[in-house]
């Protein structure tokens, strides 16, 4: 069962590969690999912060309010904190919440959305009745609300981001899986006697779930803004914690006098979130064939 | 002598938006073994519908009244999870669309591991390529097929590993869904050579449903004719053809073109709306024999003559 299971695996992961290796000097090849670059890059930055940060985040090294230059090439706050050292370690706070809760709203989205897609009925409507309050409900204000109510912590901020983004997940896979459950070659496997878990897993979900990447890079770039919104507004991290939104909260008053303190916590908040943007409109090109098509003829140039 | 698949009684609806559909009403069906049954009827009369019931793999807005007894157990009282180790192992269905039965993400090899496992949970890798290859050469598919993805296949050729796939554990009873209407009659001919043989070879029972009346009176011993989710007459093949009694299968018969006079005729009027409570018999406003009764009373299905022949039409209940 195990070998089974895994050649097919492999093979699709092998062929999502081999799509983007095609794509690669096409526009959304490119921006793609880009995006992915840049993520590696700060991935990179938050785990090896002790290293490479020239100081510690959390101490005073200079004056208030140094101008970027010499040791301090982003200056310093105004508590004479490193605005380098801090960003470098500020990428640690958004990329581990926003990796928690893009993988813990998919835990809850896509299942239930294949339940509730495969179900139909009664819990199906209940369950997109849910699901759709949620998602019209304003995002960072749910967060906001969430946060407020299950108090601070990297965690609880995860949860919350987790509950605004899951719906986008359960709709795209709900409304795939109904119209993939129709196909008669769903219908011919479980006249052959295939089991529901079985028609699931290897009928529906391997053509469903070309949709993950797509939502999973969107809602990343989304959730890295909401939540910088929760920490600007205060809500949730500890102090002495570096992060970005938190950093601005810290400085933006005092824009007319240091500006470096808070335009590059910002800029990095813009940098991170447009790569995962890139990954996630390139993935979709990609992805996506009827997108492909229709900008085909452009692309060409006829 | 129990027949291997009785009907009774069987009535299926659907919940639409617009109402309750009556797909089928009241059909009463017997099956015995190593049979075939040809069941005709035009588009929408409910055939289709009628296979998957018995199956039970209707849609989910669909609701199904009656027995069906396969092989002296009661399908109807049977569970989801018991229903399904009957699927694909006893009785199978093939269907019309052959291009379209296979997952396009599947390498044919994964679909008979699929089948395979659902049934044998424990079975090794090895039993299940010799399996495998066993049941292609029964419909004459070579072995190297199984490392292809369906769209590298042709019609004919996925039918017969659909057809290979039914096969697999030698079920008494095939449900053929108009196996052959997608296919060129060159492949149509030899499909149903296949079953034929497979038939005689595995002592299986066919359902063939179709609308096809030439197909029927080459290949069924019996013809059940349905209009608007009943079964109006039902007769050994080759009396129906030569007098049938109900007066839509003698439309039905004639609607076949005459190559001597190039005359074809048409049953004037189109099948019911099967929508709502049914009232009368359903083939009255197409019917030149109507008589008062039949606006009120739907006929049922009465024996007629000696050879087994059933025909619900108030005409021959009163003879």
């Amino acid at each position: 069962m195990a070998t089974w299971f895994a050649r097919g695996r492999t093979s699709m992961v092998g062929r999502l590969l081999g799509k983007f290796w095609k794509h690669s000097r096409t526009g959304a090849g490119l921006a793609v690999w880009a995006g992915i670059l840049i993520v590696l890059a700060i991935l990179f930055m938050a785990i090896f912060a002790p290293w490479i940060a020239p100081f510690d985040p959390n101490t005073k090294v200079a004056n208030p309010e140094t101008p970027p230059g010499g040791p301090f090439p982003m200056g310093t706050d105004r508590s004479g904190q490193d605005v380098l050292s801090r960003i470098i370690w500020g990428a640690r706070v958004p990329l581990a919440i926003v990796g928690v809760s893009t993988i813990l709203s998919l835990s809850i989205g896509l299942p239930l959305g294949l339940l509730s897609g495969f179900k139909g009925g009664r819990l199906d409507r209940l369950l997109v009745l849910i699901m759709d309050s949620v998602y019209a409900f304003p995002g960072l204000l749910l967060a906001i609300t969430i946060a407020a109510i299950i108090g601070p912590g990297i965690a609880n901020i995860s949860v919350a981001i987790a509950v605004v983004y899951a719906p986008t997940y359960f709709r795209v896979i709900r409304n795939h899986v109904s119209s993939v459950k129709q196909q008669s070659y769903v219908e011919a496997a479980t006249a052959l006697g295939v089991p529901r878990g079985g028609v699931i897993s290897r009928y529906i979900l391997p053509t469903v779930s070309q949709n993950i990447p797509v939502i999973f890079s969107i809602n990343a770039a989304d959730a890295i803004l909401t939540e910088a919104g929760l920490t600007f507004l205060g809500l949730g991290l500890p102090p002495g914690i570096p992060d970005w939104g938190f950093d601005i909260s810290l400085n933006w008053q005092r824009f007319d006098y240091s500006w470096w303190a808070t335009f590059y916590p910002g800029l990095f908040i813009l940098i991170l979130a447009t790569a995962l943007t890139f990954v996630g409109e390139g993935l979709n090109d990609i992805l996506n064939p009827l997108l492909r098509k229709r900008a085909a003829p452009v692309a060409g140039g006829t | 002598m129990s027949a291997l698949l009785e009907v009774h009684d069987l009535s299926v609806t659907f919940e639409t938006e617009a109402g309750r559909v009556h797909a089928i009403h009241h059909v009463d069906l017997e099956l015995p073994r190593g049979t075939t049954l040809g069941l005709v009827g035009e588009s929408g009369c409910g055939k289709s519908t009628l296979g998957r019931a018995i199956l039970r793999i209707l849609a989910e807005n669909g609701a199904m009244t009656g027995r069906v007894v396969f092989d002296g157990r009661d399908l109807s009282e049977m569970k989801e999870k018991e229903l399904r180790t009957i699927r694909g192992r006893n009785m199978a269905m093939i269907f019309q669309d052959p291009a379209t039965r296979l997952n396009p993400l599947m390498r044919i090899r994964d679909h008979f591991f699929d089948t395979l496992r659902s049934h044998e949970p424990n079975i090794e890798t090895e039993q299940v390529l010799q399996r495998s290859r066993r049941v292609l050469a029964d419909v004459r598919v070579p072995p190297d097929r199984l490392g292809m993805y369906p769209h590298e296949l042709s019609g004919g050729m996925r039918q017969r590993i659909m057809i290979a796939l039914s096969l697999l554990f030698h079920p008494t009873l095939l449900i053929a869904d108009e196996p052959t209407t997608s296919l060129d009659v060159i492949i149509e001919a030899q499909i149903l050579d296949l079953l034929r043989d497979l038939m005689s070879r595995y002592d299986m029972a066919v359902l063939l449903i179709t609308h096809n009346l030439g197909l029927v009176a080459q290949f069924a011993d019996r013809v059940a004719v349905m209009y608007a989710g009943e079964i109006i007459e039902e007769a050994d093949t080759v009396p129906l053809f030569q007098v049938p009694k109900h007066p839509y299968t003698q439309g039905l018969l004639r609607s076949v073109i005459d190559l001597e006079t190039n005359h074809l005729y048409s049953v004037p009027g189109s099948p019911p709306d099967l929508l709502g409570e049914p009232k009368g018999c359903p083939f009255l406003p197409r019917c030149g024999f109507a008589m008062e009764i039949c606006k009120t009373v739907d006929p049922t299905p009465r024996s007629v003559g000696a050879e087994g022949r059933r025909v619900a039409c108030h005409l021959l209940q009163e003879a």
